[in-house]
């Protein structure tokens, strides 16, 4: 008994948001008309559940007979979720005010996502791992469809579902192989024999149906078909969490599985995530070029930013992880803002989220125009942003441990991506005007991009703090 | 010697026998001689009306999908009644505590209504209505037969 | 007693059977009934090496596996409607505004 108490705190910030999630759906239930106090119970009980994140840090360790951990790393990383949902829900307010329906559902399931992302990325029983997984997937594929009178949208979910759907498949069959080979599930028990099973085909077959899983999740060329899609058709505010936070665990739930334990360095699966880096990069960068809709440019970006964080998973070693949480960070800031920024224009003009929709914006929305223009040099990595030294520490990790060419393309394709980056920010401060009203921007949405683009600043301005709390996490 | 899957061949083909064998002898015994009616599909003696394919009313699907998660989850407290005599208290209350969170379910379907099987409201036509319908008619609709109900509202 | 690689080996039939249905298919509600049938080759793998290792943990697994596949087939299956309402239809070549 007093072992399930001594978990439940040390894993507070999953169980929080669990409660939370469940404490919002029954406000939806009981009480009509409920959108305020569900926005507000939900954004409050968020920051508690920051602050017990905060509070479960030092707490390394690991709870329920060793399926989940907690402090460090796993309180990094729900920090993190929390933060991409607290603001996707600032954001989707004013969308679900315009859809008019389902906003408790809307909140729960983005909370229940949340919630998913952490188990996810914290556990250390595959078991664990696999129903962190589906927790976030099912909420996301519901939250795709959620506009149901929507054909997009609809198109959107189905796409989602069925390809997650498969994807989950390739995963648990994967996690079979391996338990058959080890004869268990925890990947810290896996890791002790790991010498044993390294050269057996059954276990090679496994962690490579395991990778596949991970990479549909994560949206790694070749297995990137359905990401344009579905962050096309589905509602710009889940877009944005599905790009910033199921990627973010996805990555997360990687290093853990992968790098952390499996210690596959300088074995043939550094070569298959080598080549799934290369093509992420050029794929996503190169594609992107001709796309007229930001959320599908969005989309391809979100495929190449993929790749560089897969450079840091190839490269291995403590630096490039730190390199890679470090870049799910400022990627989190910068993604949410981005999208957000296409959410307001695209609730603003009834139009949709086209280039044109974006021509100049300065001349109608200065503040919008500026912190678009803060996220697309952060994308594109210029220095005082938080994009930069997110591509700094992987590249220098690369380099260190002699992926010098996995740089080079990595470097090669960040300047394809100036191209189309710098195309949305020419086109909103140096071209003449439509004529169209100013986009009516809800003082919610204007706190939530502020807070993104500050976060970038922040995180781009002191780099070393935000690595300090990284120091020591492997 | 036979191994396990021998006897299970065996078996199979006993069984292939017993059938086909028995739909063999019918239908060599059995007279054959179709009629129009004897090839109908049988409706309680009725004329069978529209197509065998028809639609069910989507609120058995709502009910058919609840029943499935309700039914499925409870699969995980098969295993957990098997131990809860060894780990005592500890598992007592993490049970407890996925019965409460079903229940919240339940609950947030009950209080959505739906749960509620709510009657078809019996469309009896009205004046008014039959005049606005009349000028978009279509094949198949309501025949104005009904006018008299109408005019007695 | 039969060996553990007989049913490892059905259990791959039967994986691959569901991805090449998958792959070919175009009725959503069949694409979907081919992704059920992977995750109960996977069911199968992890009964088979539970029952071989003499381990618990594959058929805790299980029930795991078949929890959340109800959850995920209820969620799908209400996707799959609210499409059909809108378009009628539940044939993915049919489902394409989305491309490139």
């Amino acid at each position: 008994m007093n072992q399930l108490l001594t978990d439940t705190l040390h894993t507070a910030p999953i169980m929080g948001t669990i409660v939370l999630a469940l404490v919002v759906i029954l406000i939806n239930a009981m009480k009509k008309d409920s959108l305020a106090l569900e926005y507000w119970v939900s954004l409050i009980g968020i920051a508690a559940n920051i602050g017990l994140a905060v509070w479960a840090f030092p707490l390394r360790g690991s709870a329920f007979a060793g399926t989940v951990m907690t402090g460090g790393f796993a309180s990094l990383t729900a920090a993190v979720f929390l933060v991409a949902a607290g603001l996707t829900i600032i954001l989707s307010r004013a969308y679900i005010e315009k859809i008019g329906v389902n906003f408790g559902e809307f909140f729960h399931l983005i909370l229940m996502g949340a919630a998913g992302m952490m188990t996810f990325a914290a556990g250390t029983d595959l078991v664990v791992t696999f129903v962190g997984l589906e927790l976030m997937s099912i909420c996301l594929y519901a939250l795709a469809g959620i506009s149901r009178r929507v054909h997009k949208s609809n198109e959107a979910a189905l796409k989602y579902f069925l390809l997650g759907a498969f994807a989950s498949g390739f995963f648990l069959y994967g996690i079979a192989l391996i338990y058959g080979m080890t004869g268990t599930t925890n990947i810290l028990g896996i890791a002790q024999n790991i010498a044993a099973y390294k050269s057996e085909p059954l276990f090679l077959v496994g962690a490579g149906l395991l990778l596949v899983g991970f990479a549909f999740k994560i949206g790694a060329v070749p297995f990137h078909m359905w990401v344009p899609d579905v962050y096309e058709g589905s509602p710009t505010v889940v877009s944005a969490f599905m790009s910033t936070g199921a990627k973010a665990a996805a990555f997360a739930a990687l290093l853990l599985v992968f790098t952390a334990t499996f210690d596959f360095i300088h074995s043939s699966m550094n070569t298959v995530l080598s080549v799934l880096a290369v093509a992420s990069m050029l794929v996503g960068n190169i594609v992107a070029i001709s796309q007229t809709n930001v959320k599908r440019m969005l989309a391809y970006s979100s495929i190449g930013h993929a790749g560089y964080m897969l450079i840091g998973i190839t490269a291995g070693g403590d630096v490039s992880m730190a390199g890679v949480l470090f870049y799910l960070i400022s990627y989190m800031f910068t993604n949410l803002g981005a999208f957000g920024v296409a959410s307001i224009i695209e609730n603003a003009e009834q139009q949709g989220t086209d280039l044109e929709n974006f021509r100049g914006l300065y001349y109608r929305r200065p503040l919008l125009a500026v912190l678009m223009g803060v996220f697309m040099f952060s994308l594109v990595g210029i220095p005082p942003l938080a994009g930069f030294f997110g591509k700094y520490y992987i590249f220098v990790a690369a380099i260190e441990n002699g992926y010098t060419w996995l740089t080079i393309v990595g470097v090669i394709t960040s300047m394809i991506s100036v191209y189309y980056y710098l195309r949305v920010v020419v086109l909103m401060f140096f071209q003449a005007p439509e004529e169209a009203e100013a986009p009516q921007v809800t003082s919610g949405g204007t706190i939530a991009l502020l807070v993104s683009a500050f976060g970038i600043l922040l995180v781009g301005l002191f780099p070393s703090i935000v690595l300090g709390w990284m120091g020591g996490l492997f | 010697m036979l191994t396990e899957f021998g006897k299970a061949l065996i078996f199979i083909i006993l069984g292939l026998v017993f059938v086909a064998g028995g739909l063999l002898v019918a239908k060599i015994l059995r007279p054959h001689n179709p009629t129009a009616e004897k090839t109908l599909p049988y409706e309680c003696g009725e004329d069978p009306i529209g197509p065998q394919w028809m639609r069910f009313n989507i609120r058995f699907y709502v009910v058919a999908l609840i029943f499935i998660l309700f039914d499925v989850e409870l699969v995980l407290l098969f295993p957990w009644a098997l131990v809860y005599s060894k780990l005592g208290m500890f598992a007592y209350v993490a049970g407890a505590l996925f019965i409460v969170i079903l229940f919240l379910a339940d609950f947030y379907l009950w209080a959505k209504g739906d749960l509620e099987w709510i009657r078809p409201e019996p469309n009896v036509p009205r004046l008014d209505q039959l005049v606005d319908h009349m000028p978009l008619r279509v094949k198949g609709a309501t025949p104005p037969a009904a006018s008299p109900v109408a005019t007695s509202e | 007693m039969i060996p553990v690689h007989y049913y490892l080996i059905l259990s791959a039939v039967m994986f691959i059977t569901g991805v090449v249905g998958v792959l070919t298919r175009r009725n959503a509600i069949i694409i979907f009934m081919c992704i059920e049938l992977m995750l109960n080759s996977v069911n199968l793998t992890f009964v088979a090496f539970s029952s071989y290792l003499g381990n618990e943990a594959g058929q805790m697994f299980v029930f795991f596996v078949m929890a959340v596949a109800a959850a995920e087939a209820a969620v799908g299956l209400a996707i799959v409607i609210a499409l059909f309402r809108n378009k009628q239809t539940v044939n993915i070549n049919e489902v394409n505004i989305l491309k490139w």
